[in-house]
């Protein structure tokens, strides 16, 4: 394949060599999922195909989410939209972590230059039901990702077990190209013709959503919208497994889990709007894990769960 | 005799588990050897991140042969017994041997386990040692099932002695033994053949691994000291955070840089927690202006350009930190210096739950100023000023900066407490109030602080106490033990005198259930509580109602807690736990420095040896008159009398009683109780003539009853003291 040497020059190219290269290391390279999520986890890629007995190995960049982190652009460090780009490979390969590192010189850290560490950190999503055990990778003191024995999924004990990569594309970007405020990072080429800076791309956007997500967003529509996804994700997953139209086993795990992405990313904005309060909030998380248990039953009784294909009958 | 070598090479082994890890394999290793047999004459482990190593030296090359005797049947006995008695031995019938015993002919078996090699020993021993790791968190991976803190790699084992070495045979779930190992990750990632320690240990050495964390270490601080020194600084020591880091490499570079001069004017404590927390670096200091100016970070690899790009991306990093402090710090001085200053704050912990049952930590602060106003008469602090405090001294859990430094939590409140004017006693008291922590903790001294620490863990103990959330067994959520032992902390290093009950009471009368209406136990309380404040302790009492009594239970069960809690904390100050108990048996127990102040005394007494032989003399008092009073069915209490004393020994027991009445009444009156105990002291050489020369049931009857009278003057004389029957020995 063709490796672009020496220092990448925009956010852009980053991304692009983090594709090349864990394709050319055997992942399917997806695209990301076209709904509002808090993390690359909540693809189901990754929550649902970490699940179950069979093989995956994915890579792609998700578009994340959190509302609370919003601070109108002008943070250098804290977007409420960002990127994150994540590999999931099942079973975890006894050299992830050399194939993780060859992902870092890929984008131009130099190994014979910088320091580069990796120090505990256990992983717990309480909204999924999940955890596992790895650590923060840090490059001279940076966290530049997030490494990950996934042990249990949606309830589930994770057999085989997942390793999990997320690596913080903004951040990482800015260490490597040098870059002290978000905002000013190239976002594509700076010789390009025309020239966009990750402010020209995203500083509107920021505000806007800032904006939104604190004072404006409807409360009483969220938390309407959060009864109907919990009630929708219930209503799908008791439909009989035999599918009256086609006679097919059809379980709807997806259709379901979708609705408890939904459920998961209402929440947030409930919780940047502050109208939940820290006792609620105990109870939000429990309903929504409640829903990705649930999804995690029912993937693991379909085929790409692991499930044995059932004879036409 | 041949020396073994384990390595066991993972994935990084998080810090804080790693000497935990290298002790428990070098126990579960020598001890599953010694227990085969195989003696060792010395066992060191060794752990850096990626790697577990124990070296046994002098190992036994085989363990040695053992004979077993053991008694069969009798000879003639029934073939089916024989039989099963040869099946369990493992022999045939020629191989047994007959014995003449008492009891006639009896066969025996003498079998024989013969020795087995180290090896196999060995690799039993190491495969149910891995199998069995007690890690405090393990993990599966891959399509594994072994469990390990992180995947494991490869098992390194060898025997060697003067003939060379072997290794190990071993296969734990595909990952077999070998006698290979490897280097740095980075600067020497090639595999390395060994042959024993000291080969392995140079050879590591050699290749960027220091083995030993106390020497990665010692080497990381003494470089550390060494370049703040250059620069006329000083490292600010922090054990706990050197292990840590000693745990995080292999190849230890020290590295020294700045702290942009923009953040220097932050308060010391959070550039160090900061970096500390956040980054692992140790603060450098300059010890002519005191000011955090430095740091020190620590890399796990040696570089052409000697760390110049690994230092600036720290800095950086540092830097965007330094700035979300400033930040914080910024914007929580603005609030703290506006008009509304920390009382925005204030009204702020409305809208936080301090739990369920016990309501906002609004509420919360409502009781403690309450509490602290009550207090303070009795510390000699201003009413106004301790309610000003304790309104005001968990402020700062609203700030911006103890969002995001928790434990910064008290500190940051006395800064925004200065910075907004409030006198020096409240803004201390902010910084003090959560004190003391833990046993080592310093306790405040300070009038106002005391108030409000006082009133800080009182409202805790009763809120908790009243919702029947108690520690339990090793459970304790709500760490109530803690806040226990800082009462009797605060109460005993200040000399802080007064009812502990009544203060408690005071405490729960102020609780009320989350809705706002009032639990029955509490309802029942505010309707009785000036009758329970105007009442001395929760003795049982005929005259007050059940409802009443029922509703002392809760209080009286917290000040029995209390109780407990000072005997642990007093043993551990050499005070038995039965002395405690004879001064807690008495009058005014609520009062927790009277209370020590007797056992103390009651102590120093019983060391003494009029101390001992008092207290056996009124033993035998206290003995032959409980006797006595069983079996006539009635009470000496008073009455003796002087004229029917018969013998010498015995008015000179009236004369001291009558003396130590008079002298120990006095000095309990006034809390003199070594004067007291001097009292006591002079009973013990009477007592003891007493005994010699008397015989206490004598025939005559009005003899008899007039000495267990004077009995009973003993048992009273000495009761007002302490409670002696509960003394032990």
């Amino acid at each position: 394949m063709t490796q672009t040497n020496g220092a990448p020059r925009s956010f852009q190219e980053i991304i692009l060599r983090l594709q090349n290269y864990w394709a050319a290391k055997g992942c399917a390279v997806m695209q990301p999922y076209d709904m509002e999520v808090g993390a690359g986890t909540f693809h189901p890629a990754t929550t649902l195909r970490s699940l179950g007995s069979k093989a995956w190995a994915a890579a792609y960049v998700q578009p994340s989410r959190r509302p609370t982190d919003g601070r109108y652009g002008e943070n250098p460090n804290r977007l409420q939209h960002y990127y994150q780009y994540q590999v999931l490979i099942k079973p975890s390969p006894p050299n992830l972590q050399e194939l993780y590192l060859g992902s870092l010189e890929a984008i131009g850290v130099d190994m014979a230059m910088h320091d580069i560490r990796f120090v505990e950190d256990d992983w717990e999503s309480p909204t999924l039901g999940a955890w596992g055990l790895g650590w923060e990778v840090w490059c001279d003191g940076m966290e530049v990702s997030q490494f990950t024995y996934f042990q249990q999924v949606g309830g589930h004990d994770c057999h085989p077990v997942s390793g999990e990569l997320t690596y913080g594309l903004e951040r990482l970007a800015m260490y490597v190209l040098g870059v002290d405020h978000v905002m000013d990072m190239p976002y594509n080429d700076p010789d390009a013709l025309i020239p966009l800076s990750y402010g020209d791309v995203f500083k509107q956007t920021e505000e806007e959503y800032a904006r939104w997500n604190f004072d404006v967003a409807n409360t009483e529509v969220l938390l309407r919208h959060f009864e109907e996804a919990e009630a929708e994700c219930a209503a799908i997953l008791a439909q009989e497994h035999q599918d009256p139209k086609t006679g097919k086993r059809i379980i709807m795990a997806h259709p379901a889990y979708d609705q408890c992405i939904k459920a998961s990313h209402i929440f947030n904005l409930l919780d940047a709007r502050g109208v939940i309060s820290v006792t609620e909030r105990q109870a939000y998380i429990g309903r929504v894990r409640a829903l990705a248990k649930q999804c995690a039953d029912a993937f693991v009784q379909t085929e790409a769960g692991g499930h044995a294909p059932e004879s036409a009958a | 005799m041949p020396d073994l070598l384990i390595e066991l090479f993972s994935e990084e082994i998080p810090a804080r588990m790693q000497a935990r890890a290298a002790e428990d394999l070098k126990k579960r290793v020598t001890d599953g050897l010694v227990e085969a047999g195989l003696t060792y004459a010395g066992a060191a482990a060794l752990s850096t991140p990626r790697r577990l190593t124990l070296a046994v030296d002098g190992l036994l090359a085989e363990s040695p042969t053992i004979c077993e005797e053991r008694k069969g049947p009798k000879v003639g006995a029934p073939d089916k017994a024989i039989e099963g008695f040869l099946r369990g031995a493992g022999l045939t019938r020629d191989q047994l041997e007959e014995r003449e015993t008492p009891k006639g002919a009896v066969y025996f078996a003498m079998i024989e386990k013969p020795g087995r090699p180290a090896a196999e020993i060995i690799a039993e021993v190491l495969e149910d040692t891995i199998r069995n790791f007690p890690w405090p968190k393990s993990m599966r991976w891959g399509a594994g099932s072994l469990r390990w803190v992180r995947p494991l790699h490869s098992i390194l084992c060898i025997l060697s002695d003067e003939a060379g070495a072997a290794v190990v045979d071993l296969d734990i779930d595909g990952i077999k033994s070998g006698n290979t190992t490897r280097g740095h990750r980075f600067m020497a990632p090639d595999e390395i053949t060994v042959t024993g320690f000291d080969d392995y240990a140079a050879k590591l050495k050699r290749a960027h691994v220091v083995l030993d964390a106390r020497e990665r270490g010692e080497a990381i601080w003494q470089e550390a000291t060494n370049q703040a020194f250059a620069n006329g600084l000083d490292v600010v020591e922090d054990k706990g955070l050197l292990a840590e880091v000693a745990g995080l490499i292999e190849w230890p570079v020290v590295l020294m840089g700045a702290i942009g001069e923009e953040f220097l004017a932050l308060p010391p404590e959070v550039l160090q927690t900061s970096m500390r927390e956040h980054q692992k670096f140790f603060s450098v200091k300059n010890p002519k202006t005191g000011r955090i100016e430095r740091f020190i970070t620590v890399a796990n690899r040696e570089t052409a350009d000697n760390g110049a790009t690994i230092l600036a991306g720290n800095q950086k990093v540092l830097s965007a930190r330094l700035a979300d402090a400033k930040f914080f710090w910024e914007n929580d001085l603005r609030t703290a210096k506006s008009e509304a200053g920390m009382g925005s704050w204030v009204e702020n912990l409305g809208n936080v739950t301090f739990h369920n049952k016990l309501g906002t930590q609004a509420a919360r602060i409502d009781r403690i100023a309450a509490l602290a106003r009550e207090i303070a008469p009795v510390m000699g602090a201003d009413a106004d000023l301790a309610e000003q405090a304790a309104r005001v001294a968990k402020a700062d859990l609203s700030s911006e900066m103890v969002y995001e430094f928790p434990e910064l939590q008290g500190l940051m409140g006395r800064y925004y407490a200065e910075a907004a004017g409030l006198p020096s006693a409240v803004a201390n008291a902010c910084e003090q109030h959560y004190s003391p922590l833990g046993p080592g903790d310093d306790v405040p001294s300070e009038p106002v602080s005391v108030a409000v620490a006082l009133a800080d863990k009182l409202d805790t103990l009763t809120g908790f106490w009243a919702i029947d959330e108690k520690p339990t067994g090793s459970k304790d959520p709500f760490a109530l033990r803690r806040a226990a032992l800082g009462v009797i902390r605060l109460v005993l290093e200040n000399d802080v005198r007064g009812s502990l009950w009544k203060l408690n009471l005071r405490g729960f009368s102020q609780h009320v259930v989350k809705d706002g209406s009032e639990s029955d136990l509490l309802a029942r309380f505010k309707e009785h509580l000036n009758e329970l404040v105007s009442r001395d302790l929760p003795t049982a009492d005929s005259e007050a109602s059940e409802e009443l009594e029922h509703a002392l239970k809760t209080p009286a069960d917290l000040l029995s807690f209390f109780h407990d809690r000072l005997k642990v904390f007093l043993r551990d100050q050499g005070i038995r736990h039965d002395v405690i108990d004879a001064c807690i048996a008495m009058d005014g127990n609520d009062d927790l420095t009277l209370l020590v102040k007797r056992a103390r005394a009651l102590e120093d007494f019983l060391k003494t040896e009029d101390g001992t032989n008092l207290l056996q003399g009124f033993k035998r008092a206290n003995n032959i008159l409980s006797q006595a009073e069983e079996k006539d069915g009635v009470e000496y209490s008073y009455g003796a009398d002087r004229k029917f004393a018969e013998d010498d020994s015995e008015k000179a027991l009236f004369d001291a009683l009558e003396a130590g009445g008079a002298a120990i009444s006095p000095a309990i009156e006034g809390e003199d109780f070594a004067a007291a105990m001097r009292g006591m002291a002079a009973l013990r050489a009477p007592i003891d003539a007493f005994f010699e020369a008397v015989q206490v049931n004598a025939d005559s009857d009005i003899v008899r009853r007039n000495r267990l009278n004077l009995l009973s003057q003993i048992r009273q004389v000495c009761g007002q003291v302490a409670d002696l029957t509960k003394v032990e020995g």
